[in-house]
């Protein structure tokens, strides 16, 4: 812990004007990315997982969002940057993939073009030796004989070749973090394995860090060193992956990781689901958000908003008032949960 | 793509025969329309017009008079005016197609560039008082009738303030060929040109602002975005480059029309001998000759600007492109 975070994002809001209210979409989020780690972010959908991304890359143009908070990276604070000084981290330091492959390609240009532009905007090459780099990410991210892929448009490949697409274009000019927004939600569940795979793969050889977004504990499970809950625009758990498989602290990642289906246990009653739904996030409740589903909910949860700190150990953070014993007694009485 | 065009080609046949055979029955045995009257004059004998029914082949049947016709109108193009005796009509139409393509032709580069100036003008100052200002003033543009607008035109330059420095140079109605006199073809027509093209500016502007803001939450502008592109590029490359397809379809349409006769107003109001204005004095006079020939040249260049635009669209989008 000696070495500075590679990117540091400490108290950030992200709330919209709308003719409703105010809709607090990020509240008060922080984590940090390592060199060379991934970090997962776990989310149900309106949990504020992409307007995160979406802010670290300063992506959000709308002009009723407003901000709050520092995104350091390397020491600078991305959002006091210029648009103009974005430029040079998107795409370059930091790149960026999306959720659906269909359609995050411009359908008019050949995959080729979309790559060299990119490589042509940040690292100066000339058409040939971008060309000559194009073919060798298709190539690094497994396209078939990308001699001859290389010149076709976006709508000749399948879902799975798109995103091995984009994926070569977010690493084309080597970044320092790859933020992978959903990447695997929209592709087929044997070509997501292979896709979490590569993104593996790629990452410990670029030795690129990776924000990885996704609503599937599976997912996380797979390919992330650390995870971050979101819940209504918070974060509700942070822990390395392992302990939050092992000993998950917060009532909603019991939710979380007890609404999995297994095919290794007996199966003895239904799905468990966690019941309602999740706050509107313009008026939020005060205390605890999740308190309205909390099935542990007390007096405390409803006057105290908790802070998301070590209750457990040393590295695991977690935002629920239960002590630690009362956590254990009450998760050994859910077997799902364990 | 060979097989395309042949279909197109086909296509192209068939839809200019139908459309033959329906002006022909339109004009020449629609109930109360007879040409042979016409032909002979005031109060004519029965005799007459017996003997012109017998000139002009009015008196055989249907089908009969139907090929003899389009061999006078295709092949042997000697199919003569009513009104006009001994004045041939193809020739007549060569002639004026030039000065019809010289008015759509300025007319659609001032709209294009217009247009899309004003279209795109309008989807980046989105969200500032300039939107709605040049929205409202496109929407004035298309409502604005092309004839009064013409007429305006001609009673402030022609007229009004001829005479003061700003106008002076404006010649009388009329046209001059380019080869003959390139800066008199200029200043006879670049009036015609502005009154044409301000509906199409209108229309064409809002068209491409609607497509630009659309396209602009497309998931592939924010990938370009995310790129690092500057927005210069994304919108010249990414953005507007997709909205033009629609743009492009629309603009190949219209260029038909136009030039098939559809300027018929502003040739008739600054007095250019076009196409329009010949089918406009044809239906005056009720030449059948001459409106048939001017209606099959329209539909020509409709049909063809039709081909032109399924080619353009394919170009423009690989989607569509055949296999």
């Amino acid at each position: 812990m000696s070495e500075a975070p590679l990117l540091e994002v400490r108290d950030l809001n992200v709330s919209f004007r709308t003719q409703d209210g105010t809709v607090h979409a990020v509240d008060g989020v922080s984590f940090t990315v390592n060199r060379g780690e991934v970090l997962g972010i776990v989310g149900e959908s309106g949990s504020g997982k992409s307007v995160t991304a979406m802010t670290l890359m300063r992506l959000i143009l709308d002009q009723n969002a407003v901000f709050s908070g520092e995104v350091l990276f390397k020491g600078r604070d991305l959002m006091q940057l210029s648009q103009g000084d974005m430029l040079q981290v998107r795409g370059k330091q930091i790149s960026m993939i999306f959720q659906d492959p269909m359609t995050s390609l411009n359908p008019v240009y050949r995959i080729g073009w979309q790559i060299d532009e990119q490589l042509r905007a940040h690292e100066g090459l000339s058409a040939k030796q971008a060309r000559r780099r194009t073919l060798e990410l298709l190539g690094a991210v497994g396209i078939p004989n990308p001699e001859a892929r290389i010149d076709d448009y976006p709508h000749q490949f399948s879902g799975g070749m798109r995103q091995r697409v984009m994926i070569a274009m977010g690493l084309s000019c080597n970044p320092d973090v790859l933020i992978a927004d959903e990447p695997t939600t929209a592709l087929d569940v044997t070509i997501q394995a292979q896709i979490l795979e590569l993104i593996g793969n790629l990452q410990r050889e670029f030795d690129s860090a990776v924000v990885l977004i996704t609503h599937d504990l599976g997912v996380v499970a797979e390919v992330a060193d650390r995870v971050a809950v979101m819940y209504a625009g918070r974060i509700v758990e942070y822990a390395e992956v392992g302990e939050l498989f092992r000993g998950p602290q917060h009532p909603y990642t019991w939710g979380l990781l007890g609404s999995i289906s297994r095919l290794d246990r007996p199966r003895q009653r239904r799905l468990a689901a966690i019941s309602g739904q999740p706050p509107s996030l313009i008026s939020l409740p005060a205390g605890c958000s999740f308190r309205a589903r909390c099935p542990y909910a007390f007096d405390r949860c409803r006057a105290e908003r908790p802070a998301l700190e070590a209750r457990s150990g040393s590295a695991h953070l977690d935002a629920c008032l239960l002590s630690a014993d009362q956590k254990q007694a009450r998760r050994a009485a859910t077997p799902e949960a364990s | 793509m060979l097989t395309f065009v042949i279909r197109r080609m086909i296509a192209t046949v068939f839809v200019v025969f139908t459309i033959t055979v329906l002006v022909f029955l339109i004009f020449f045995h629609t109930p109360g329309v007879d040409p042979a009257r016409k032909l002979a004059g005031r109060n004519p004998s029965p005799e007459t017009i017996k003997a012109i029914k017998h000139q002009y082949g009015l008196d055989r049947p249907l089908p009969v008079q139907y090929v003899i016709l389009m061999k006078k109108l295709f092949i042997s193009r000697d199919l003569t005016s009513y009104s006009n005796q001994g004045q041939k009509v193809v020739p007549e139409i060569v002639a004026a197609t030039p000065v019809t393509l010289s008015l759509v032709l300025g007319a659609a580069v001032i709209w294009v560039v217009v247009s899309i100036i004003m279209g795109v003008a309008a989807a980046v100052l989105r969200g500032t008082i300039f939107d709605p200002m040049l929205m409202v003033l496109a929407l004035i543009g298309i409502s604005m009738p092309v004839f009064w607008l013409g007429e305006m035109a001609n009673l402030i330059t022609q007229d009004r303030y001829h005479d003061t420095f700003l106008f002076s140079w404006v010649p009388p109605l009329g046209y001059t060929p380019l080869t003959q006199d390139p800066v008199m073809w200029f200043k006879h027509l670049v009036i015609p040109w502005l009154v044409l093209s301000v509906l199409y500016i209108g229309l064409y502007a809002r068209v491409l602002r609607a497509d630009l803001l659309e396209t602009e939450n497309e998931d592939y502008v924010r990938t370009a975005r995310a790129k690092g592109l500057s927005e210069r590029r994304v919108l010249l490359r990414h953005t507007l480059r997709t909205s033009m397809i629609s743009f492009v379809s629309l603009f190949g349409l219209d260029f038909g029309v136009l030039v098939g006769g559809g300027a018929l107003l502003v040739e008739v109001v600054f007095g250019l001998p076009g196409v329009g204005l010949l089918t406009y004095q044809s239906l005056i006079s009720l030449d059948l000759p001459v409106i048939m020939a001017t209606v099959i040249y329209g539909a020509i260049f409709i049909v063809l600007a039709n081909a032109v635009v399924d080619v353009g669209y394919a170009w423009l989008d690989p989607r569509v492109r055949p296999a």
